[in-house]
């Protein structure tokens, strides 16, 4: 199967919006070589701006630009989300200002720069702030869905990407706050999101071995959540599991959680980063040693069936 | 407009600014007051805008990096003709336009939401950079804080406007030496304000006394230096024109009770 980073994708998407639309300019801080966005650059250098190692800056800027009429999409690494998120805040979405954030480099999947660089807690920061769009691409094909999509919302959005290359998926329909079904199924549910999507569809694989009919749902957008296609799954299963690589508080967990309580839930288990940081490794190594790997999804969901 | 009629706005909005805040038993009036003639010349005299007509593109800039001073930009937004005197009633209350700092979506005229200090001088070399890339012919004005400038964003910010050449952008510094906690030296020292400004790519003009009309003006018209952003240092008085604000730190962020108002409008009759 091909396999592609979702952060590749982010950068072929934005050289092609910005074929489309001569109003989409692209801020980054001194890593275009990372957040991929060094291809608009060489496509579009006049509608480049390299802010420098200045994250809070960037954001703001953006916000000052996008008053002019532009679409200003703003690039670095996700666990800058925490280091910019004022400007984020009180910049952007408190005026509901158009700017985009593709951040890239989430969760532990980043590897080896270790735990001070892998973001486990982006979802929940910009959940959490009224009027942001939250996407969390599964792959190539639906980060490229994704970020048309941000250029025609009016307002932020933030876009999580990946840095390990990972599965391609063929094209599914998309609309802004649907999820998607993967595998239909009766004995439990298994929500998921992000590049967690590979390893979900592992642990289904192997629960189908042992008899066991899990249905599948990838989300790419958190918010505006698809609550009805979870309840509607609740209801068909009543065990419910989320798979993410950020940590349990605050991230797609917990918005099913939101989603669903009360409503005839017989299980449900979170399944991510359990409030710890990350640390040094080889992607697959640290998907092993947090639990994340299909086996070990597999595992946890058959113990809790 | 000749500076007898903008010291006569000026005092108006003094005024303003002490019933607003009377009036809302909140907020902060001794870096209004200090702001004011910076504020009144550029609706006045210096800024292309009409109120009539806000949102057009090609209006000139203006974001209050020190949100905090929201009761002169209301009161002088308010003299030009963006909005009526009754909304001073509702400052700082419930369903307001005028939001304790200022709000871009709930208030006419105000071209950013402001407050966490530091985002204001980012976000105007936004609009600066944004200007140059839409080719848009405004300027960009933006007032920061003394205190403002310990925020790392002033100089993030500050680097990027020399970087990008923004010489469509001015940065006004109300430099009245005071803070909630105390002086600027007590409480974390700016050192060499104006050597720093020069160090970070700006062309500098020092003005005397940031509340003489006059002084004011002549360094908002004075020509821009191409490729260069502009930073106006103000020397002003925390709460100028009224006796027993004027270079008080306690008078920052606390209202004056009626019998208070009514001194300090007297002092500003006409």
């Amino acid at each position: 199967m091909e396999k592609k980073a979702v952060r590749v994708a982010y950068g072929e998407a934005l050289v092609k919006l910005g074929e489309e639309n001569e109003k989409v300019v692209v801020l980054d801080a001194d890593l275009a070589g990372a957040t991929m966005t060094n291809a608009f650059k060489k496509a579009y250098p006049n509608r480049f701006y390299d802010c420098g190692i200045a994250e809070a800056n960037m954001v703001d800027v953006a916000a000052g630009m996008s008053t002019m009429g532009l679409i200003p999409f703003c690039s670095t690494f996700a666990v800058f989300a925490g280091r910019n998120y004022d400007q984020i805040r009180n910049g952007v979405c408190y005026p509901k200002f158009n700017v985009k954030f593709g951040f890239s480099h989430a969760g532990i999947t980043l590897g080896e720069d270790g735990g001070s660089h892998q973001a486990i807690e982006d979802i929940a920061l910009m959940r959490v702030l009224p009027g942001m769009t939250v996407f969390v691409p599964s792959d190539a094909n639906e980060c490229y869905q994704c970020v048309e999509a941000a250029a025609r919302i009016e307002g932020p959005v933030y876009i999580r990407t990946s840095r390990l290359a990972t599965p391609v998926y063929d094209p599914r329909p998309f609309t802004v706050g649907k999820g998607s079904v993967i595998r239909d199924g009766s004995d439990c549910a298994i929500f998921t999101c992000g590049i967690m999507l590979e390893h979900a569809i592992e642990a289904a694989d192997i629960l189908a071995g042992q008899g066991i009919n899990a249905a599948l749902v990838s989300f790419h957008t958190l918010k505006p959540f698809d609550d009805e296609l979870a309840l509607q799954y609740t209801a068909k299963c009543h065990k419910v599991f989320t798979v993410e690589e950020h940590s349990v508080i605050g991230g797609l967990g917990d918005t099913v959680a939101s989603a669903i309580i009360g409503h005839g839930v017989e299980k449900f288990l979170k399944i991510g980063i359990n409030d710890v940081f990350g640390q040094s490794g080889k992607p697959a190594d640290l998907l092993k040693e947090y639990e994340l790997t299909g086996p070990q999804i597999a595992e946890k969901i058959m113990k809790n069936l | 407009m000749d500076i007898q009629t903008l010291e006569t706005y000026a005092r108006q909005v003094r005024r303003d600014i002490i019933i607003m805040t009377a009036a809302a038993g909140a907020g902060h009036p001794g870096g209004s007051l200090s702001s004011t003639e910076a504020m009144v010349a550029l609706y006045f005299d210096v800024m292309n805008v009409d109120p009539k007509d806000d949102k057009n593109p090609d209006r000139d800039r203006f974001v209050l990096s020190k949100g905090h001073s929201a009761p002169a930009l209301y009161g002088t937004l308010c003299e030009r003709g963006y909005f009526g005197r009754e909304e001073f009633d509702h400052f700082r209350q419930l369903h307001g336009i005028l939001q304790g700092h200022p709000d871009t979506k709930k208030c006419p005229g105000v071209d950013a939401s402001t407050g966490s200090l530091g985002q204001g001088i980012s976000i105007a070399v936004g609009m600066a950079l944004g200007a140059k890339h839409t080719g848009n012919k405004c300027h960009v004005y933006t007032i920061i804080g003394d205190g403002e400038s310990q925020e790392g964003l002033v100089w993030e910010a500050s680097m990027a406007a020399a970087h990008y050449k923004l010489d469509n952008l001015t940065v006004i510094l109300d430099h009245n030496g005071l803070q909630i906690d105390g002086t600027n030296d007590e409480v974390m020292s700016l050192g060499d304000i104006k050597a720093k400004a020069l160090a970070f790519g700006y062309d500098v003009i020092e003005v005397q006394d940031g509340n003489d009309m006059k002084q004011v003006v002549d360094a908002l018209h004075a020509p821009a230096c191409p490729g260069k952003p502009r930073y106006i240092i103000l020397n002003t008085l925390k709460g100028k024109g009224v006796s027993f604000m004027e270079g008080q730190v306690g008078w920052h962020g606390k209202a004056p009770n009626a019998e208070q108002a009514a001194q300090a409008l007297k002092e500003l009759e006409g």
